[in-house]
């Protein structure tokens, strides 16, 4: 085999976007051709080379044509231009199930399935009780499928996928299946698949799994490749442009979005919310940096002794910390006029992602609002250090590892140490 | 050219999968119902019977007479009924055979022409059964077709060619002109009357010069017609136990092979788009 497994040298690939999905012989003769359409290059002379016995993931946002390439790579689309050239065979898992037969049976559909899939019955009949095994159907296979719940459907479109025994498999977006268990059993599945040196080349949102999988990740942007290289570094970077562009993207819509919730008798008001990091205001921060919530105020009267309190939500409305100025023991006096109020941050916490303020100042009993704004400020945190991405906060610790007993004659135990 | 022939290639390597696409259709078909495998034989049935009260016994068609002066209605009817059954549920199939499977065109690679011609394969299947049928009661009826079976068999090929090389063309014809079938149904519906299936090829071929048949020229453009030949040649072995002239034999020949090179040459032309058309 070859050290390249799946090559393409300048894919393009051209769909044609119909004005009108009237695709009659009517039309067709009325403006003495087909119905009109837009031309639209999902991939534009993309060129990749992937190495044999890797990991190769494909990233990008909606629409960049990700899922064109792999299925231009897997001969479902054949490309307007340039070529790509597959050295072994090729198993691609781009739906689990597709071509069952809902009438048909588990055992018969794993033998359809498995046909179109490449085995040949004797491969089959070798490899059936690993197929059900694997997906924990002994007894429904005799079942027709359209009795299946979904989990159990795609559980058998996967074991057999993955029995298929393939050189080079291609998945797409769909490692996500199956309860907690069945999950395990695949990734352990795919593990082994990479030691024994097969070819995998996966599509995925995912970014964390294709972090930890992936040995080399491309990736696609409006069609075209914007780059080739590690995960670790391609990964932070695809992540930090994609915040780039919602930035963009939200600073027009708040000034037109619609007002969130606000509710308070009014004595004190909050007229804005902003970051504000080393002097300047922002809206993305790496994690780690040092920053400051910043929230305007303004009291028309005098009010005495009112208690400043912020809010931080994750965009699925996960409340990941809610400080205010009375638990923080701070007297905020008697605040008539305008000004604002800092929350200083010396590292931020944060896993990168996007993260809503809610800011609200209460009476000293912390029982009338004020002012309660609701998702105030949208902001954007950044891959920064340390790299934590998992969850919402890093805890920021320091790695330890310590060999208390040396096997063998000798030597200090072996210490290994991350700094963060 | 090289491109036919690497595409034979593959499609004969993908024999096996062939084989299993059959047997889905097969097993598919009537799942779930009660009746079963007994639908395949109960819906020729019923349009034998349909046939034979309305053209056998109330329009009074007369048939040829046949082999050992057999002359029935019914068994004259079966004679062309059911390869034209046969062809007409190729076509159909055909035509049904990518779009009903667009989810595997577009989530898996494999020689589309597989889906086409597994809807012929089962089909023939059917059909064998029908024939053998057909042909015990014959057998029945005092008209002996044993030794007629062979070249009624190598007969059905020819047509199986045919029917699959029309099929093959439809079916991508299909995917980008979904009207294809409408115009299809009425096009079948016409070439069944056009088709001597219910009457005799004489009322045809005997008019006088001055009737109408023969002044609107329906005569000689009825003969252009492929199946008219098929039909006639089915009935030629079986009912009458004669072989079918040369001059027919070629004619089916060569439209079989038209067909088919026709047929396999649009659907490689326009298979390669069509996950993204479907």
């Amino acid at each position: 085999m070859s050290d390249v497994a799946v090559e393409a040298v300048g894919v393009s690939k051209r769909f044609r976007l119909y004005h009108e999905r009237n695709q009659s012989l009517k039309a067709a003769f009325m403006r003495g051709r087909r119905a009109k359409y837009d031309e639209f290059w999902a991939l534009q002379d993309v060129d990749l080379s992937i190495p044999s016995g890797k990991t190769y993931g494909l990233i990008g946002h909606n629409g960049s044509g990700k899922s064109t390439m792999l299925k231009c790579l897997a001969g479902i689309l054949v490309p307007d231009r340039g070529r790509t050239q597959v050295h072994g065979k090729v198993s691609a898992l781009l739906e689990l199930g597709a071509g069952f037969h809902p009438e048909l049976s588990g055992r018969d559909n794993v033998y359809l399935n498995g046909s179109i899939l490449g085995m040949s019955r004797k491969q089959i009949d070798r490899q059936f009780d690993e197929i059900v095994d694997f997906a924990g159907l002994e007894t429904f296979i005799d079942t027709p499928v359209k009795n299946y719940s979904s989990g159990m459907y795609v559980r058998l479109g996967f074991s057999v996928a993955i029995n298929v025994d393939p050189e080079i498999l291609m998945v797409d977006e769909v490692l996500a299946v199956g309860d907690e268990s069945f999950q395990r059993k695949c990734m352990e599945k795919f593990a082994d698949f990479r030691a024994e040196g097969r070819t995998v080349v996966i599509v995925s949102h995912a970014l964390g799994t294709m972090r930890s999988m992936c040995d080399e990740v491309a990736w696609l942007d409006h069609g075209k490749l914007k780059g080739v290289g590690r995960p670790e570094e391609l990964v932070d970077e695809y992540v930090g442009a994609s915040h780039e562009d919602r930035v963009e993207e939200s600073a027009t819509a708040e000034e037109e979005g619609p007002r969130h919730n606000r509710w308070g008798s009014g004595e004190v008001r909050i007229t804005g919310a902003e970051l504000v990091s080393d002097g300047r205001v922002t809206t993305k921060v790496p994690t780690g940096d040092e920053v400051a919530i910043r929230v305007h105020w303004e009291a028309a009267a005098p009010v005495v002794e009112p208690v400043f309190g912020i809010a931080l939500h994750t965009l699925d409305g996960v409340h990941v910390t809610g400080p205010n100025t009375r638990d923080a023991e701070l007297r905020t006096g008697t605040l008539h006029g305008t000004g604002w109020l800092d929350l200083r941050v010396p590292r931020l916490m944060l896993t990168p992602g996007t993260y809503e303020l809610t800011a609200a100042v209460f009476d000293r009993s912390v029982v009338h609002a004020f002012d309660h704004r609701e998702k105030i400020l949208r902001f954007h945190v950044l891959p920064g250090t340390p790299r934590d991405h998992f969850g919402v906060i890093s805890l920021g610790g320091a790695w330890d590892l310590r060999n208390e007993s040396p096997a063998g004659d000798g030597g200090a135990g072996a210490v290994g140490r991350t700094g963060s | 050219m090289e491109g036919t022939i690497s595409q034979l290639r593959v499609t004969f390597a993908s024999r096996e999968l062939l084989g299993n696409l059959v047997l889905r259709e097969l097993r598919g078909k009537y799942k779930g119902t009660s009746l079963g495998w007994l639908w395949s034989l109960l819906n020729p049935l019923a349009s034998t019977v349909i046939f034979t009260v309305v053209f056998g016994a109330i329009l009074r068609v007369t048939p040829t007479v046949g082999a050992d002066g057999l002359q029935n209605y019914t068994l004259f009817l079966l004679c062309a009924l059911l390869p034209w059954n046969y062809f007409s549920g190729v076509v159909n199939g055909g035509m049904g055979a990518l779009l009903g499977n667009a989810n595997l065109i577009k989530k898996t690679s494999f020689p589309r022409q597989l889906l086409v011609l597994a809807a012929t394969a089962s089909l023939f299947v059917t059909f064998l059964i029908e024939m053998a049928v057909l042909a015990v009661a014959l057998l029945v009826f005092g008209a002996n077709p044993l030794l007629w079976l062979l070249p009624t068999l190598l007969l059905m090929v020819v047509l199986a060619v045919f029917a699959t090389g029309l099929g093959l063309m439809l079916s991508v014809a299909n995917v980008y002109f979904r009207d294809s079938a409408h115009f299809v149904a009425i096009g079948l519906q016409v070439l069944f009357y056009a088709t001597p299936v219910i009457y005799p090829i004489t009322l045809v071929s005997d008019v006088s010069p001055d009737s109408l048949v023969a002044r609107l020229h329906i005569d000689s453009l009825y003969f252009v017609n492929p199946l008219v030949h098929f039909v006639e040649a089915f009935r030629d072995m079986l009912y009458e136990h004669h072989l079918p002239g040369l001059g027919t034999v070629l004619v089916l020949l060569v439209s079989a092979a038209v067909s088919m090179w026709a047929g396999w040459s649009i659907f490689n032309r326009f298979s390669g788009r069509l996950a993204e058309e479907l």
